[in-house]
């Protein structure tokens, strides 16, 4: 059995912006607090943003305010999204900026020295605080070094395998230190997941390698619910060549600057799709045109389109997208000022996660909070650039206050020596083979096929055939994942060996992703079917939440959370689109 | 697959002392070192030998009058100095210092003469455990008077823009009257490219404005900001600057000392 | 294209399959040495590609450290040819043709296994810098001027090649007398903030270990950001402790009312 062993009031799960700031929360809250993560400190996803954070604050555009920015979030999210935590989450953010810059966060100025805002899609107003196109490492660094001194625990490079329950009081995990396989139980009042997205379950992704849908698993598993799973953001400029940097990002600024996209017969398409707003159209529009373009014959060699800044001064160029200069010129031996980028849709965000309350990040399991990308509610069905980032602070910070409140009324915990067996048993198995009941499965090669599977029948345009089949198709990953063997049976450093917890995690999530939108008979924000191509009514009001306690994947629609003091706020947008 | 020994045994390789010269680089990396001290030497015996010789540095003919920058100020004439030996060493301590001193070229000659290390990710001269003091010890804790030099070598600097400047006056039998000479020019050169290097210095860069923890709390806040970020631009091509300062210093006197010696006469034109 | 293009094998792309020759360190603190594997490349192949195809295919305990594959994250960091490189970043096609490609570990670091060293020296170091503290009466007004000097520091992704590459943690070892240019770079942020209310030099001039720096530059070639260290952040330090340690003119002019 596991020799080590910690005991803390709240431990968080992940180090990324959210999980940082719900530990820093809970240990000013008094709680005695530890981080456990996946890779080093400082490293966690939130460093890939770019553009910045939303929020408020009304130093460029005077007339912006809480309302207008919950309404933005409201319209972006097809109102799907929980009332209450959009709300919050526009309240809020205004003050969780501020205060990031008085623990030591530089960001870039207006002329009278105040906090500068940039525009970007879906805002009304110029909102997103930022500096360079960085935001996201600023505000990781800045939450690093204050929890470094706020006596947090931090543990580097440890794979979290199973969330130990007693009763139905989740009271710890279970999970090894990557760098010697060493066994390693962690018992907690309050447990905080904040694992981010599971982008890694596309071949073409944004997402670190990270990013594989750890907390939606391991919560799930554990008799938590999710909600809007159906909804994955696919952002529609990643890279598309050379393969080795397929999918990475090419900011949404590239466009902002002026850049056209064409196809190979050098029409500039969006001009059929969105003749409005053209190149700066929302996210899910843009990469659905791309998406048809190729899928019409008129791709780039390497099946993508074009996306051109070749017509803007060089000088210009290199100044306003530095590191996009950089990265085309390094990766792909492209000069984006002499010649177009190829581009293509990539897997970026999940709006769905675990369901959580509002205020305080609470499942429904006791002892168990998320925040951040892995918990659902806020972003509805399509999420607005700039609001991620303010996402994880305001409700970090909340999760992390009520995970200390919680802790101090919790009982002390207990890790039952069954499920520590339970889940050692599992991890052992891995490397060594026991328990399996068919011929070995490489978790490598069942990764790709599932990305495969994902690809083909669970991407941007999804129909009910493919749904289908893919589900079915998940059915079968399942089952041979029962048999996913290490390829290497070391214990220290051995990648296949995390990678065989981590495929488990990415079919469970696949399923729910692919039954919720099997399930979803619309097309809305982020979730496009061929065979419903419109609105409906009656999903434009409800949610699938799913549900896995007790084994069996159960889905059910349950209505929008409202609020009437907002009814105001959103039948003024909802009229205002109309007209 | 084969197991190949490693470049040096992984228990020296993480604990003790590489070797000098001990890298996995592959490319020509000791050719820059070579050619910094080579540069450097040359321009050191030059400028030893000249400033003893004591002879040919001060050009007079034809109603020109070019000072070699080894030799400026004269201060036999600035103090009635009559001395029968060379006072160049008087002069050139400060632009000597100022350039030892300099953090680039502590960086040259710590890489290509001291070995500490002679280039990057490339091991240098091997030495006992915790010996190795950088410039919190003497003799290198004195490379901090690099300021006092900079003080020092612009008064210098004062004098030789005097000498440019004087170079297109001549004395003729009607009075003084402007030239231009190839002598002139060349000085003009030398006394740009070494005010290019002088205010370029990270010093300068220091007292002018970076110092300062605010660049906007205050109009002068500002106007220093204003210079610092001048200065940085020069001071961003600091490199560039040293050489092509030490190089113009070079020729400029060898310039004046083959003129003075009759080699050639110096083209000129008086308006 | 993201949703089928994934499913366009590698070697189609142009169809032009050639190998190149990986000398790999394999082994950890007691023993090891360079491993030679062939790889089948791709265009526009980084080096961190042919490891992980390595990994995949030849040596699945292959220990290697990776994470955003984008030069965002800073985890990759390893030794290519000798020269400290994020490996994420550096194509094969840029590194000479027909010979071998070495990739070691860092070497300022002891080494976990394989590729793998342990960089917890350098969260250590980070703990014993005192957090922005700001002054009393601050009242959030930052000019950009402030803030893009401030920038140039904060991009740092913490790769630790600059600490890597640097003689006197690399060759001499004085990692308990000298914090590295990371951390002199987050002094220096911390240092020239116009809001940062704590006196810094002592701390810079003292367990830092400023003085040690004879300011050789190789911080500066290496980092992958781009972040002018030496000038902009070391010796403008160097001069700070010239202020208050060396500079008895500078002292006389500007006393400070303690």
């Amino acid at each position: 059995m596991s020799a080590e062993r910690h005991e803390y009031d709240v431990i968080v799960l992940g180090t990324g912006g959210s999980g940082l700031r719900a530990a820093i929360a809970a240990a000013e809250a008094g709680a005695r607090t530890a981080v456990v993560c996946k890779c080093l400190l400082g490293k966690a996803h939130t460093v890939m943003a770019e553009g910045g954070v939303a929020a408020s604050l009304g130093n460029v555009d005077p007339a912006d305010g809480w309302e207008t920015h919950f309404q933005d979030t409201m319209f972006g999210g097809k109102y799907l999204n929980n009332w209450r935590m959009a709300e919050l989450h526009a309240r809020e953010a205004p003050d969780r900026v501020q205060e990031l810059e008085r623990w030591g966060a530089v960001f870039d100025r207006t002329p009278e020295r105040k906090m500068s805002q940039r525009a970007f899609g879906g805002h009304t107003y110029r909102r997103l605080v930022h500096i360079g196109d960085r935001t996201g490492l600023e505000l990781i660094r800045t939450l690093q070094d204050k929890a470094v001194h706020s006596g947090i625990d931090v543990f580097m490079e440890t794979i979290v395998t199973r969330l130990v329950k007693d009763g139905d009081r989740v009271t710890g995990m279970f999970g090894y230190h990557y760098a010697t396989g060493a066994q390693v139980a962690f018992a907690c009042r309050s447990l905080v997941l904040a694992t981010g997205g599971g982008g890694r379950i596309w071949r073409v992704t944004s997402n670190s390698q990270d990013c594989t849908a750890d907390g939606h698993a391991l919560a799930y598993e554990a008799g938590a619910d999710m909600v809007d799973m159906e909804f994955v953001q696919f952002h529609p400029t990643g890279m598309v060549w050379p393969p080795g940097v397929a999918g990475l990002l090419v900011t949404e600024a590239v466009r902002g600057e002026g850049g056209i996209l064409r196809n190979s017969e050098g029409e500039r398409f969006m001009e059929r799709y969105d003749p409005k707003r053209m190149e700066l159209s929302t996210r899910d529009v843009v990469a659905r045109s791309i998406y048809t373009e190729v899928k019409e014959g008129r791709g780039s060699p390497h099946g993508g389109v074009f996306l051109d800044v070749s017509h803007l001064d060089p000088a210009y160029v290199k100044m306003r997208l530095p590191s996009m200069y950089d990265q085309f010129y390094e990766l792909a031996g492209v000069d984006i000022t002499k010649g177009p980028m190829e581009i293509g849709p990539t897997c970026h965000y999940f709006m769905g996660g675990i369901r959580v309350d509002a205020e305080t990040g609470q499942t429904i399991v006791p002892g168990l909070f998320a925040t951040g990308e892995c918990s659902g509610g806020m972003n509805g069905a399509n999420r607005l650039g700039g609001n991620s980032l303010s996402d994880l602070l305001v409700f970090g910070r909340r999760a992390g206050t009520s995970a200390a409140q919680a802790a101090s009324d919790a009982p002390a915990p207990r890790l039952p020596e069954a499920e520590l067996a339970l889940a050692a048993a599992e991890l052992g198995g891995f490397l060594t083979g026991d328990g399996l009941t068919g011929p070995a499965e490489d978790p490598y090669r069942l990764h790709r096929e599932l990305q495969t599977v994902m690809g083909d029948g669970v991407g941007i345009f999804r129909d009910e055939a493919g749904l289908e089949t893919a589900i079915g198709r998940l059915h079968e990953l399942e089952a041979r994942a029962a048999n996913l063997r290490a390829p290497s049976a070391r214990l220290d450093y051995n990648p296949g060996w995390r990678l065989c917890r981590e495929v488990r995690n990415m079919i469970t999530v696949s399923l729910q992703i692919a039954r919720a939108a099997l399930m979803r008979a619309e097309s809305r924000g982020a979730h496009s079917r061929l065979d419903h191509p419109r609105y409906d009514d009656y999903w434009s009001e409800h949610n699938i939440l799913i549900c896995g306690d007790g084994g069996e994947m159960t889905l059910e629609a349950r209505p929008v959370v409202t609020s009437d003091e907002l009814t105001e706020l959103v039948e003024a947008r909802q009229e205002a689109e109309r007209v | 697959m084969t197991t190949q020994a490693a470049s040096t045994p992984p228990a020296a390789r993480r604990t003790g002392t590489p070797p000098l010269g001990a890298t996995m680089r592959r490319d020509r990396w000791w050719l820059q070192p070579v050619l910094i001290a080579t540069g450097l030497t040359l321009f050191g015996i030059y400028s030893i030998v000249v400033a003893a010789l004591n002879t040919d540095y001060d050009y007079l003919k034809g109603g020109a009058r070019y000072l070699s920058p080894f030799y400026s100020p004269d201060l036999r004439s600035l103090f009635g100095l009559h001395i029968p030996f060379t006072y160049a060493f008087f002069v050139i301590w400060a632009p000597l210092g100022l350039r030892t001193t300099c953090y680039y070229y502590r960086k040259a000659y710590y890489r290509s003469f001291f070995l500490m290390p002679p280039a990057c990710a490339v091991a240098g001269r091997p030495r006992a455990a915790g010996r190795y003091t950088g410039e919190s010890r003497l003799p290198f804790i004195l490379q901090n008077v690099h300021r006092f030099f900079f003080y020092f070598a612009t008064i210098v600097l004062g004098f030789l823009w005097y000498d440019a400047i004087r170079a297109f006056f001549y004395h003729t039998p009607t009075g003084t009257r402007f030239g231009i000479g190839l002598g002139g020019v060349v000085m003009v050169v030398n006394v740009v490219l070494l005010s290019a290097f002088t205010f370029g210095c990270n010093s300068f860069r220091h007292l002018i404005g970076g110092r300062l923890d605010c660049f906007t709390c205050s109009a002068s806040a500002r106007a220093r900001h204003g210079a610092w970020k001048k200065v940085s631009v020069l001071n961003g091509h600091h490199q560039l600057y040293a050489w092509l300062s030490l190089i113009s210093v070079g020729v400029t006197d060898l310039y004046i000392r083959l003129a003075c010696a009759g080699v050639f006469t110096d083209p000129h034109h008086i308006f | 294209m993201s949703t089928d293009g994934a499913q366009t094998p590698i070697a189609d792309q142009t169809g032009e399959a050639t190998t190149r020759t990986l000398h790999i360190w394999r082994g950890d603190l007691t023993d090891g040495g360079l491993v030679e594997f062939e790889v089948e490349t791709a265009p526009g192949m980084v080096v961190l590609d042919a490891v992980l195809e390595v990994q995949r295919s030849q040596a699945p305990d292959l220990a290697v450290r990776w994470n955003c594959k984008a030069a965002k994250c800073g985890s990759c960091s390893a030794e290519v040819n000798g020269r400290p490189s994020l490996m994420c970043k550096t194509r094969l096609d840029h590194l000479p043709e027909g010979e071998p490609i070495t990739v070691e570990p860092l070497h300022a670091f002891p080494v976990i296994r394989d590729l793998v060293t342990d960089v917890s020296w350098n969260y250590e170091v980070n703990k014993k810098i005192a957090p922005f503290t700001p002054k009393p009466d601050a009242d959030w007004l930052i000019g950009q001027e402030d803030a893009d000097r401030m920038s140039e520091f904060r991009k740092c992704i913490e790769c630790f090649m600059c600490q890597d590459v640097c003689h006197i943690l690399r060759n001499h070892r004085m990692h308990d007398r000298y914090f590295g240019p990371r951390f002199l770079i987050r002094l220096a942020s911390l240092e020239m903030h116009p809001l940062d209310d704590l006196d810094r030099i002592d701390q810079i001039s003292g367990e830092a270990g400023i003085a040690l720096c004879n300011i050789t530059k190789c911080c500066t070639e290496v980092c992958p950001e781009g972040i002018h260290i030496t000038d902009n952040a070391i010796i403008p330090l160097k001069e700070r402790v010239v202020d208050r340690r060396f500079d008895p003119l500078f002292r006389l002019l500007h006393r400070r009312p303690r």
